[in-house]
């Protein structure tokens, strides 16, 4: 309901701005200083609305989808067939003045698994720059930075893995941060610097619809068991921090990357509360991407330091990691490109982690490997999109298979179908735990 | 092509001053093909210092079913060597509105390529480097949109003839590497150097490509403190004989030397688009 007042009143600040907009579209062809002269077009594409939309005075963008899924065996943790059932409105507005850009988007959408009706508000957010320099963005907003595709290691900003291991739109991988982000622009470097001053978790699989591996049980877990885990809610206590400092060089991306905050997923747990916790944690790393041989490559690394167990001691609290990736993109043939990546998750204090392993908790190995095959290829005039995308892990002897058909009718008009599938040899790896989760999904979606 | 173009378009050139490119000296006959194609280049893809332009393709199947692309670009000629700058922000169909892509395009290599998805606040490299790949699901390609590396073309000028009442230069340019085509024909304007028409044969000799300039402007704007006329082509056709699917492209709201800067081509304006250039 918040989200619908917000939205009220945004309507009505706009609605303050109406004639001075007005004003602006005139027709006056002045630009950068100069008179220019243009013969009539004769499609009369400028001034004239050609529609309803077109006569707001803010911008107003959206769909709406129906999208549903369902899993592909039973799961004796999970009392649902269905993994996805929901109806969505998406409602984007967006207004430009000259001195602040406004955005607000929301959901709407009935969660048929859930039973509710929900309002997911992604976006609500000023940008302005007080100096020619710099740029403040405040509010809700969807925040990205990092090279890898599908793995991320420096971007530490909120994941939803619900939403992408049950098949909704990729837009739905990122869940919204609210925070304050500061980017500063110069010659020799950029830096964006984001402050969250309440922590912003991931959307995590918790034991509802998804079923997992719980370390605790030593086994699958679903709807019985949900995790709820100590919450990390203290504005400014629990703040996190997160920059980046970036540059260009003849193509090449070079970025570094900091972070102080909180593991994103409760990956601790606290044994006298019986509780799943949020560990403190700090990343450090760098990234580089550009041309490489026929395609683009990219290299990412980062050193997360487990604020809370930096000895390795605790066995309830994940230790310190170096993750690197490596990846590299090509187009193959006509409107058909391949990307692999390659991914190592070491483990550091290894020794003390098997140590103080409690007798009958499943080890994890020092090095974690990951592997990714993208396969993409365009058809009917790029109208249709057929992608593979695959996770496989040599060490952890599992695999992610993320099979997608995508159609676009018309141009409002959109279908697509897929699958997310995972197996493995184990229950407590990262995408075995899944297997009972593996489903097929498919929507229809009208934009506008 | 439509009676009513050819009179703009005449209307259009009979503005031209005194300055427009190559008019001052019809060139001779002899001109070589390579010569005519590198001032056919920069008359279509590189005038002025930079251009704003709000570009609207229309693409339409054999059995005219449309779909409709719209955008607006930026162009920023490097004046210190041949590199361009270009900058897209699309605005048609719902489901790119936002979207941002940026181009650093070199004469000699491959031009490096940036995405912004906004709704993820995604910037990506773009991986596609085929410039023969189709340009947003259009029949005109990368290339067609900024320009094909001229060396990678022999050309050789054919003849002279009129097309329609413009005089013409016909120039045959072949492929040195294979490629979707094997052989191209243009139609250049001697006064312009803009292409009027342009035809594409495949390795079986027939037409599979035919292009054509169906509205020619004369842009005004100012170069070195007077005003320069550029002839701009505001309409272009590229129609698919194989498949009968055709593309229509119309210019509107088309600027030259409109002040960019380079810094307008970074991560920060892919990121937030330049409110000063996209509205």
């Amino acid at each position: 309901m918040k989200s619908v007042i917000i939205l009220g009143i945004f309507l009505l600040l706009l609605t303050e701005n109406v004639r001075t907009v007005g004003a602006e579209t005139g027709t006056g062809e002045e630009l950068g200083g100069y008179e220019v002269q243009a013969a009539p077009s004769p499609d009369g594409t400028s001034g004239k609305p050609e529609s309803f939309l077109e006569m707001l005075p803010f911008e107003l963008r959206g769909f709406l989808e129906a999208r549903g899924g369902f899993r592909m065996q039973d799961d004796p943790h999970e009392s649902k067939t269905a993994t996805l059932e929901e109806t969505r409105l998406q409602l984007h507005l967006f207004k430009a003045l000259d001195w602040a850009r406004f955005s607000i988007k929301s959901d709407f959408l009935y969660d048929g698994t859930a039973e509710e009706a929900q309002a997911d508000v992604r976006e609500v957010n000023a940008l302005f720059s007080p100096f020619e320099f710099m740029e403040l963005k405040a509010g809700r907003q969807i925040l990205t930075w990092g090279t890898g595709d599908y793995i991320f290691i420096n971007d530490l900003f909120p994941k939803d893995y619900k939403s992408f291991f049950t098949g909704r739109d990729d837009e739905y991988l990122k869940a919204p941060s609210d925070a304050l982000k500061t980017s500063i622009y110069t010659d020799a470097f950029n830096l964006d610097f984001v402050y969250t001053p309440r922590f912003n978790p991931d959307r995590f699989i918790d034991g509802k619809g998804l079923s997992y591996f719980n370390p605790q049980t030593g086994g699958l877990t679903g709807e019985e068991a949900v995790i709820v885990p100590h919450e990390r809610n203290e504005w400014l206590g629990d703040s996190e921090i997160a920059l980046r400092l970036y540059r260009d060089i003849k193509g090449y991306g070079l970025a570094l990357y900091g972070y102080h905050g909180f593991w994103k997923s409760p990956v601790g747990f606290d044994p006298q509360a019986g509780a799943a916790t949020f560990p403190r944690l700090s990343v450090y790393g760098l990234s580089v991407r550009g041309t490489v041989w026929k395609g683009i490559g990219n290299f990412e690394m980062g050193y997360y330091d487990a604020r809370d167990d930096q000895n390795g001691e605790n066995p309830f609290i994940p230790n310190s990691q170096l993750r690197y990736l490596a990846g590299y993109e090509q187009e193959l043939a006509k409107d058909f490109t391949a990307g692999v990546q390659y991914y190592l998750e070491q483990t550091l204090q290894y020794g003390a982690y098997r140590l103080t392993l409690p007798p009958g908790m499943q080890a994890a190995d020092e090095f974690r490997q990951v592997i990714t095959l993208r396969l993409t290829k365009l058809l009917l005039y790029q109208n249709l999109k057929i992608s593979l995308f695959t996770f496989y892990s040599p060490s952890d002897q599992d695999v992610y298979i993320r099979p997608n058909v995508h159609y676009k009718i018309t141009d409002h008009w959109s279908v697509e179908g897929g699958a997310n599938i995972f197996a493995g040899r184990n229950d407590h790896t990262f995408f075995g735990q899944f297997k009972n989760d593996t489903n097929v999904y498919s929507g229809v979606r009208w934009s506008f | 092509m439509k009676a009513h173009y050819w009179i703009a378009f005449v209307l259009s050139l009979s503005l031209l001053p005194a300055t427009a490119p190559g008019e001052t000296q019809p060139p001779g006959p002899q001109i070589a093909g390579a010569e005519i194609m590198e001032k056919e280049q920069q008359a279509f893809y590189s005038q002025g210092k930079d251009m704003k332009a709000e570009i609207r393709m229309e693409l339409v199947t054999a059995d005219g079913k449309k779909r409709l692309r719209s955008l607006t670009m930026l162009r920023w000629n490097d004046p210190g060597s041949k590199d361009q700058k270009y900058f897209l922000y699309f605005r048609e169909p719902a489901d790119v509105r936002g979207m941002t892509f940026m181009v650093w395009k070199y004469p000699a290599r491959e031009s490096d390529r940036w995405i912004y998805v906004p709704a993820v606040d995604l910037v990506r490299r773009v991986a596609a480097r085929d410039a023969r790949s189709s340009f947003v699901g259009s029949d005109f390609t990368y290339e067609d949109i900024s320009g094909r590396n001229l060396a990678a073309d022999s050309h050789s000028l054919l003849r002279e003839e009129k097309l329609g009442d413009r005089d013409c230069y016909v120039v045959e340019s072949v492929p040195k590497e294979p490629t979707d085509y094997v052989r191209r024909l243009s139609w250049i304007d001697k006064i312009t150097f803009l292409p009027l028409k342009e035809e594409y044969y495949d390795v079986q000799k027939e037409l599979t490509r035919v292009f054509t300039a169906d509205r020619i402007e004369s842009i005004v704007a100012a170069a070195g403190g007077e005003q320069k006329s550029f002839p701009t082509v505001t309409r272009r056709t590229m129609k698919n004989l194989k498949t009968g699917h055709r593309t229509e492209v119309a210019f509107t709201a088309v600027a030259y030397n409109i002040g960019l800067q380079d810094a307008v081509f970074t991560e920060r304006y892919l990121r937030n688009p330049p409110e000063r250039w996209i509205k």
